[in-house]
């Protein structure tokens, strides 16, 4: 299960070559006494020196890349060029290369994926793969042309055979030693096993050859036996050690697969105990509150970042627009997948009489599961057959290995770089956030809505509640992944809510767009988010599809927009870390949102980003409405979702073209259109924006 | 940051939680500076919403239901020694105590307690039993969109069959149990080093 750490690491050679410079550089003969104390400050100014020179570069590179807007072709080769100049930089100094170079592309990664298009990042990742893999092959030609000229080498047995024992015996010892200190800190320890891997696992190889190949003759008279050594040695790592390393290994594993077969249960609920571990790590706080690290991204946020990203990054409006797509899709999704949910039966909209269609179809997939649960249990019932129990049984376990959510352990740090199988955290990690935001909404929607159900009077409510008995429980069967029977709100308010509550909802679609032009208020507006005694001045009252600039306008005049639309300057400190970049901001708006939520005078019905979503991606605009001084705010917009566009790609999920719109959806006229349906036409038919003149559409550019 | 935070803690707290958790002194004055910084409205008590704000669990599975076993039930709110006692069930078990005071009630760290806290995250509706519904909601979270629903149901069936072993299509506890007990001894839920 676990590849064995075969691959060298960054550090060792950057060491190695310190070493070098520090000591045959300089000349083994005139080292003294003294000397071994200025070798010591000489690693250090090499190593050092080198890490400093890869930082400003990468301060320099992640600057220049927040002005490629325009030429995004050239960014690839900035990348390429800026960090090639920090090594030949380090070399002119003599000092340490690979660190400059390493340290440059650590320091400039977080900003310089944020700044290039994803098209920049593709080349800059596929090209660094090519590259590698031909240095690699480069290497290993000459160290096979050098194996046989004989020119090169010297041969000295007792040098050969004390180096082999010695590199696995140092290995060893090392990694015993490192592995000591690691497990105390590690939730899964490091066993035996693994440390014998690890310790057989040394290979060396090109490295090593490029180093000994690059001593000085004159300097290194042995030069002519290291080569031999090192030669011996690669071959001896790489041929017999790589070689014999998977049989090793399966040896080893041999007796745990042989003792215990995992069952479904066990391997079920193994995934789940890991699940549950790393959560409470992360809620114990195990993973480490660090006081540096907050200083530090405390730093990166109000002055790198202000400095290196750009603009529209560092206000996250690519990100924004990102997440307001995902929403719509989500939406959609939520529609389809989960057509139960919202039982057509609650959307009593004249457009949904379309929707009749999904309980058939929920009943047709009912049917079909309970069919293929049939299956299984008649494969029960004659169990005697084991042929096809068994057979079942591995399917169902590769289905499940393939499929279960590895916990964050397991896949941290796989790096190859052979294969790329870099998404797949990513996509977990993004399929995980989007569904966990989607059932918080669903709760936070229903414990909402039963507040207000409260509030309000029952003989208003009585129609949908009959409705909703309709629903019954059939179709809610599918939905695995609700925590709560969620009610579908939109649909509710579209039922009996009074023009107030439109307006109210308005109110919260437009702070939730309108967070990325709040930014910079952020600190000021907190507190008074947090207290804000009253219930906040209706806007005028626009139509629900109304512009998003009209009554964000609106909105960034009340005093509570500006901190309800932000996260707390607290929470986006740790969010840093381990969201995936493209999600911080979903993240942060998610925070926000619940925290709206929590906070006692929120509208009625703050929450609706999907809607939101929905408004700026296509509402038609009514030009009769525009306040002062929208025009430039809309230029800047546009200009922002320009950009925007390039970002999103990778964002969007591959979900199926949803359904064509039925011809019933066509949004009604009026303010009482169903925003799900609503949506749903919009999104499924992009066409018609383009056809619109106001439409901001996806399709427009 | 430690001393401060132990200042707000009262000594004769940090002995109660202490005896009912079996804590340190140095865990309990860690986990509250942790818990205070959680507590974002500086009440003393935790939110969901505080829970929520932490960004790793957005990414985790079974976040939101690790976020739940926190609360009590029909309670919104948590406070430290209701914080502490849920993390208690993932202290190590200490081979010294295993036989320190056998007639005390069973420490929140045994074996049972830390698996009915996992059942406990299965079991939705407190009725002792992982129905085939709950079971199948577990999954859908942590399986990834590539398995269809009928898959998953006959995943989750194969599951209640293999655990179920008095034929009410449901798991209950002590089926639970019996099924990870096969491998209990690796288990990291029960031997894991939570450095707490």
């Amino acid at each position: 299960t676990r590849p064995p750490p075969l691959t060298e690491t960054h550090t060792p050679p950057a060491l190695t070559e310190t070493l070098y410079i520090s000591f045959v550089e300089v000349g083994v003969e005139n080292v003294q006494m003294a000397d071994y104390f200025k070798g010591v400050a000489s690693f250090l100014i090499v190593s050092l020196g080198g890490t400093l020179v890869g930082l400003v570069f990468a301060v320099l590179l992640s600057f220049i890349t927040r002005f490629t807007k325009r030429v995004r072709i050239i960014e690839p080769l900035f990348v390429f060029l800026l960090v090639y100049l920090a090594y030949l930089t380090a070399e002119l100094f003599s000092l340490s290369a690979i660190l400059s170079m390493t340290f440059c592309g650590i320091g400039a990664n977080k900003y310089v994926e944020a700044n290039i298009s994803q098209k920049s990042r593709t080349a800059v990742k596929y090209t660094m793969k090519t590259l590698a893999s031909i240095a690699e092959t480069v290497i290993f030609i000459f160290l096979g042309i050098s194996a046989v000229d004989k020119t090169k080498w010297a041969w000295d047995s007792g040098l050969v055979a004390c180096t082999l024992v010695f590199i696995l015996v140092f290995r060893a010892v090392g990694v015993v030693g490192q592995t000591w200190v690691l497990n105390r800190f590690r939730l899964v320890p490091l066993d035996r096993i693994d440390q014998v891997v690890m310790s057989y696992g040394g290979l060396r190889g090109a490295v090593a050859f490029a180093l000994v190949v690059l001593l000085d003759p004159e300097r290194v008279k042995a030069k002519d036996y290291f080569v031999a050594t090192t030669i011996v040695v690669v071959f001896f790592t790489v041929m017999f050690q790589g070689l014999t390393i998977k049989p090793l290994v399966k040896w080893l594993k041999v007796p745990r697969s042989t003792n215990r077969k995992l069952s479904i249960n066990e391997e079920i609920h193994e995934r789940a105990f890991d699940h549950i571990l790393a959560a409470v790590e992360d809620i114990a706080g195990l993973q480490g509150y660090h006081h540096w690290r907050d200083k530090w991204e405390q730093f990166d946020k109000n002055y790198l970042s202000r400095l290196l990203l750009r603009k529209s990054v560092y206000r996250k409006s690519e990100l924004w627009e990102a997440y307001q797509r995902i929403n719509i899709r989500d939406a959609i999704s939520l529609i389809d997948q989960g057509g139960n949910i919202l039982t057509s039966a609650r959307l009593s909209l004249p457009s949904m009489a379309s929707r009749t269609s999904f309980p058939e179809v929920t009943n047709v997939s009912n049917y079909l599961r309970e069919n293929g649960s049939g299956v299984c249990l008649d494969l029960q019932a004659i169990d005697n057959v084991p042929g096809s129990k068994v057979e079942e049984e591995t399917e169902t376990h590769h289905v499940l290995t393939g499929n279960l959510y590895k916990p964050r352990r397991r896949y941290q740090s796989h790096y190859s770089r052979h294969f790329m199988p870099l998404g797949e955290q990513e996509r977990q990690d993004r399929e995980v956030f989007q569904r966990n935001m989607r059932s918080r909404l669903e709760n936070f929607k229903s414990s909402r809505h039963k507040r207000h159900r409260k509030d309000r009077s029952l003989k208003k409510r009585r129609g949908s509640d009959v409705k909703e008995m309709d629903g019954g429980d059939k179709p809610r069967r599918n939905v695995s992944w609700q925590d709560k029977d969620p009610v579908q709100v939109p649909g509710d308010s579209d039922e009996e809510k009074p023009s107030e509550c439109e307006k109210d909802e308005d109110v919260g679609i437009t702070f939730v767009a309108r967070k990325v032009d709040t930014v910079k208020q952020r600190p000021h507006s907190v507190p008074a988010a947090l207290e804000g005694g009253q219930p906040p001045p209706a806007p005028p009252p626009p139509p629900v599809s109304s512009s998003p600039s009209s009554p964000s306008e609106a909105a960034g005049l009340l005093p509570w927009k500006g901190g309800l639309g932000s996260p707390p300057p607290c929470v986006s400190l740790e969010a840093t870390k381990v969201i995936p970049v493209d999600l911080q901001e979903a993240w942060n708006q998610s925070i926000s949102s619940l925290e709206s939520v929590s906070s006692p005078h929120a509208p009625p019905e703050p929450l609706h980003p999907r809607i939101s979503a929905l408004c700026r991606a296509g509402g038609p605009r009514p030009a009769s409405y525009t306040p002062p001084g929208t025009s430039s705010l809309r230029e800047r917009e546009e200009e922002e979702r320009e950009e925007a566009l390039q970002e999103v790609q990778p964002l969007m999920r591959p979900l199926p073209p949803p359904p064509p719109p039925p011809p019933g959806s066509a949004p009604g006229p009026g303010r009482r259109r169903n925003p799900c349906v609503y949506l749903r036409s919009l999104v499924t038919t992009p066409p018609a924006e383009t056809s619109e003149p106001h439409s901001r559409g996806p399709t427009q550019l | 940051m430690g001393s401060r935070a132990s200042t707000l803690l009262r000594e004769e707290e940090i002995e109660e939680i202490k005896k009912e958790t079996g804590f340190s002194h140095s865990q309990i004055t860690r986990l509250y500076s942790r818990f205070t910084s959680l507590d974002k409205g500086e009440n003393g008590t935790l939110s969901r919403e505080d829970f929520q704000r932490i960004p790793e669990l957005a990414i985790n599975p079974l976040g939101d239901r690790i976020i739940n076993a926190f609360f009590p039930e029909g309670e919104d709110q948590v406070n430290f020694r209701g914080f502490m006692r849920t993390l208690a069930h993932f202290r190590p078990i200490e081979d010294n105590e295993k036989n320190k005071n056998p007639t005390a009630s069973e420490p929140l760290n045994s074996r049972t307690n830390k698996l009915l806290f996992a059942f406990r995250l299965y079991d939705l509706d407190r009725d002792d039993k992982i129905s085939r519904d709950e079971l199948l909601q577990v999954l859908r979270m942590m399986v990834g969109v590539n398995i269809s629903d009928e898959q998953l149901g006959s995943i989750a069936d194969r599951t209640i069959q293999e655990a179920d072993t008095n034929g009410d299509n449901s798991i209950s506890f002590n089926e639970f149990i019996k099924a990870c007990e096969v491998y209990v001894e690796q288990n990291l839920l029960l031997q894991a080093e939570l450095n707490l």
